[in-house]
Formats: structure tokens, C-alpha cells, sequence
């Protein structure tokens, strides 16, 4: 298990390789459809996302007591940000993006460009990842609605595989190319 | 019907935080098949730890909490108006203890109304039987695994499938190429083959009201079932699309007629967390059985 903890530095992330099975520890911003359709056109991020982690996650985060409290934070799919992420990594230099599902081969190429890796969480696993959640920081962006929010949280131990590297690798397309020859065998 | 709201936010509460033990099984029985030190082990001992914690803290197994679909089958007399006002208002108290997450947003506004109410949510179907007892069966289902769903319309040339059994196979492994890695696997199928493309999709969806181990009374489709199920497990494709031994936990395939211009294969993905729980109500109201 690698350790990987803040300051995300692009040495860290460039040392970093398709496969590798890391535990995340620091600050990560949650962002999704809403967030990253406005990043996209020119708005103005409310918190300082340089250098900094993006999380494709809806959570349920409830206040009691005047808290918030975390109830469920796993990741969502986010082949639905590929049209906007790259874009996305360059302006801001993002060091990592925390998903499900991989993405395609433009934001392969801004992480190559950038020094960013894409990081898969275990997509359905909202409790476990919830517990990793050790504090929340602020809730920005709201009126997107709660799960579309950015919600600033530090995270502990945060279980994730590096399926894209910042060398051009992606285990998602290395599982397709593979899956497609073994379906002519099945047919 | 007394205490029918609070029978039914219990439901809701259950199917969010519980997989019934036949997933349960299934998943621990694939997590033990992966290789040691494998990435696809490492997510499904993260699954396995996933479905204790959330029992546990009484919280939801996965933030998307899902499309709420009520499956009801009741007696003539039943009242299904004071139904459907039970299911809402407990669907939205659900909402509020976090038990589901505001999850219906207005399609042309966009605004979430934050209680999970509005045109279409929860949505309930309902059917007469016989007898006095009230069956009612939730499923929860994610939208990342409900984006991955697909209906053909055969032929397909694209993948070579003709009006049979074997191009109703060439769809189904063909779906499942498709929604590697997207649809939180390993996963399991509800599939139509036949019908109109909405009866399709939703007896689709009905295929997964069935229990994991369960065998299709129609011996072509439990033929079916079980050779989707072995060939898709040798494409590779693995949980999370990580690669890995286990792509599928099962496939259920139902058929309606069709008509003769038509021949569609509806494919219903359920992820992982494959959340479904029902009861059985007596004429009093009161929960006699738990059915999954």
C-alpha cells in the first residue's frame, strides 16, 4: 500500500504508476455534472482548487447539531465529465481526480500534460469511504443542490487504485482491448 | 391501514443499509475468487467491509440512493390512493434521517426538490391478486448502474445477432463489454427479451425482484441465464472493470411475446449493491413476513 498524503506535489504524483494501490490522506474537493459543466464555462471556482484533488462524488451529508455529518460519500461515475476534464486539469493544475469508471483519452493526455493521475475509489462502497472522512471543511456552490455541491473534505487513509497515470497508461483501456478479444473467442 | 408509513419507512431504511443474504453470499463466495494481492481482490474486500459497515451504522450502502420502485401486489379492496400518500411520506421522512439522498431533481428547472417527491418518484406499480395478504417489494437502484442499461432492437448487424437465441446472447455479452468499469460490477442482469420498449425495460427491471439462486422454470432461459453468466466471467473485465474473475454475480431473463415487426432485448444492470427487500403485510397491516 502506498501512501499518498498532502502537499500533492508532482513528484509525487509523476512517481506513481497504473495499478498502484494507494491510500489518500488530505484535502479533496468533491465536484461533479454541475460543478464541472461551470468550471468549464469560465466560473470562478469559490475555493483555490490549485495543485489540488477533485472527487466526482455525490454525497449524503446531513446537519445534526449545527455539523455536518457525512453519511454516505462514495464515488460516481465519471466517464460523464470527460468533455470537460481535461480543460479542467490544465487550468487549474489538478493533481488528481477521484472516480469511478475511468475517463477517456483527453483527460489522459492533461494528466500526462499536467502531472496528474486518475484515482479509482470502489464505486457503491459510500460507507467505508464515509469513514475516511474526517472532517468538513465548508460546503460551497449549495444552490447546485446538495449532491452536486463542492464540499471540502479532508480525508484519511482513502482506499483508491490508480487506474490512469501521468505516463499515458489506463487500465481501462488495457481491460477493454483485452475483454473485446476475449468476447471473438465467446461468439 | 394502520402503521403503514412507518412498515414502509422501515423498508426504506432496510433496503438502503441491508443486502439481502442471497447477494450476500454471492458477493463473499466471488471476493474469495479473486487473486491474492489483485486489485479486483482489494475492491471486493472494500465491498465485503462495505455491506458490514452500513448494516452496522444503519446508513446507506451507496450515496445514490437511487430510483424508488415500489412493486405491489394486493387485493381488490386494498386502498391504493392511501398507498401511494404512505409511500411518499415516507419516502420523504426517509430522506430527512439520511436514510436516501436527495436525489429528484426537475428535469427542466433542475432544482432538486430535496425530498425525493415529484412527477415520477417514488414510482409504484401495482397489481390485484387474490387473497387477503399485501406483498410489497423495493428496489433501490443507482444511477450510474441505471445509465448503463440497454435495449436492442435485432437484427443488430453491428454484432452480428439475429432473431434467436444466440443473437439475444451476442446482445447481452455485447451490453456487458459496454458497461465495463461504469456500472459498479461485478454486477447482475434483468433481461426481456420481447415485449414494446417499455413493457421491455420495465419486466426487465421485474427480472430482479427474483432471488440470486433461483432457477428459470423455462429451461431455454435458465440455459441462458447460466451461459451469460460463465461467458461473461471469461471476458476479464473483473469488479470495477479493474480485471478480475468475477464480471457477473447473475442474469435473470424473462419474455413477453412481441409483435412481429419487432424483437427488442431490454438489459437491465443492477451494480454490487444490489439493494432489494419486501414484506408481506397481513389484512391488519402487520409485517407477517420479510421476503428477502
Amino acid at each position: 500500500m502506498i501512501q499518498l498524503v498532502e502537499p500533492y506535489t508532482e513528484d509525487k504524483i509523476r512517481a506513481l504508476k497504473m495499478g498502484d494501490m494507494v491510500h489518500l490522506s488530505g484535502m479533496v474537493y468533491t465536484g461533479r455534472d454541475a460543478v464541472h459543466k461551470f468550471l468549464h464555462e469560465g466560473g470562478k471556482p469559490p475555493v483555490d482548487l490549485t495543485n489540488q484533488i477533485i472527487y466526482h462524488c455525490g454525497p449524503v451529508v446531513i446537519k445534526e447539531k449545527g455539523k455536518w455529518v457525512v453519511k454516505a460519500a462514495g464515488p460516481t461515475t465519471s466517464a460523464r465529465e470527460e468533455p470537460y476534464q481535461g480543460h479542467i486539469i490544465e487550468k487549474f493544475s489538478i493533481r488528481a481526480v477521484i472516480g469511478k469508471g475511468g475517463m477517456g483519452p483527453k483527460t489522459l493526455e492533461a494528466c500526462k500534460k499536467v502531472g496528474c493521475i486518475y484515482l479509482h475509489a470502489i464505486g457503491g462502497a459510500a460507507q467505508v469511504l464515509a469513514e475516511c472522512v474526517t472532517g468538513v471543511l465548508g460546503v460551497y456552490l449549495e444552490e447546485f443542490g446538495s449532491p452536486e455541491a463542492i464540499w471540502a473534505f479532508r480525508v484519511r487513509d482513502f482506499p483508491a487504485v490508480v487506474t490512469m497515470d501521468s505516463h499515458g497508461n489506463s487500465l481501462h483501456a488495457a481491460v477493454l482491448e483485452q475483454s473485446r478479444e476475449q468476447l471473438k473467442q465467446l461468439v | 391501514m394502520r402503521n403503514l408509513k412507518a412498515n414502509l419507512l422501515e423498508l426504506v431504511r432496510r433496503t438502503s443499509a441491508e443486502l439481502p443474504d442471497d447477494v450476500v453470499n454471492v458477493i463473499a463466495r466471488s471476493a474469495r475468487q479473486e487473486q491474492e494481492g489483485s486489485n479486483a481482490q482489494y475492491a471486493m474486500n472494500i465491498i465485503v467491509n462495505n455491506i458490514d459497515l452500513a448494516k452496522l451504522k444503519s446508513q446507506p450502502l451507496c450515496q445514490d440512493t437511487g430510483s424508488i420502485l415500489f412493486f405491489v401486489k394486493a387485493p381488490r379492496a386494498f386502498d391504493q390512493l392511501a398507498f401511494e400518500k404512505a409511500a411518499r411520506e415516507a419516502v420523504a421522512e426517509a430522506t430527512a434521517k439520511g436514510y436516501l439522498r436527495q436525489n429528484s431533481v426537475d428535469s427542466i428547472t433542475g432544482k432538486n426538490t430535496g425530498n425525493n417527491l415529484g412527477p415520477g418518484s417514488p414510482s409504484i406499480h401495482s397489481h390485484q391478486q387474490r387473497g387477503s395478504r399485501v406483498d410489497v417489494r423495493l428496489i433501490l437502484k443507482g444511477g450510474g448502474c441505471e445509465n448503463v442499461g440497454a435495449q436492442y432492437s435485432l437484427p443488430d448487424v453491428r454484432v452480428n445477432a439475429n432473431r434467436d437465441v444466440d443473437g439475444v446472447r451476442r446482445v447481452i455479452l455485447d451490453a456487458v463489454i459496454q458497461t465495463q468499469g461504469k456500472g459498479c460490477g461485478p454486477g447482475i442482469l434483468g433481461v426481456c427479451i420481447g415485449g414494446d420498449r417499455a413493457t421491455s425495460y420495465l419486466h426487465s427491471k421485474e427480472q430482479l425482484l427474483r432471488t440470486m439462486d433461483d432457477v428459470n422454470p423455462d429451461p431455454t432461459l435458465a440455459a441462458l441465464e447460466k451461459d451469460i453468466v460463465v461467458s461473461a466471467n471469461k471476458l476479464g473485465i473483473g469488479p470495477m472493470g479493474f480485471g478480475g474473475a468475477t464480471t457477473l454475480l447473475g442474469c435473470k431473463i424473462g419474455a413477453l411475446n412481441r409483435l412481429p415487426a419487432s424483437y427488442f432485448v431490454s438489459i437491465s444492470y443492477m451494480c454490487w449493491a444490489y439493494r432489494r427487500q419486501g414484506f408481506v403485510l397481513n389484512d391488519g397491516g402487520k409485517i407477517v413476513e420479510w421476503l428477502y
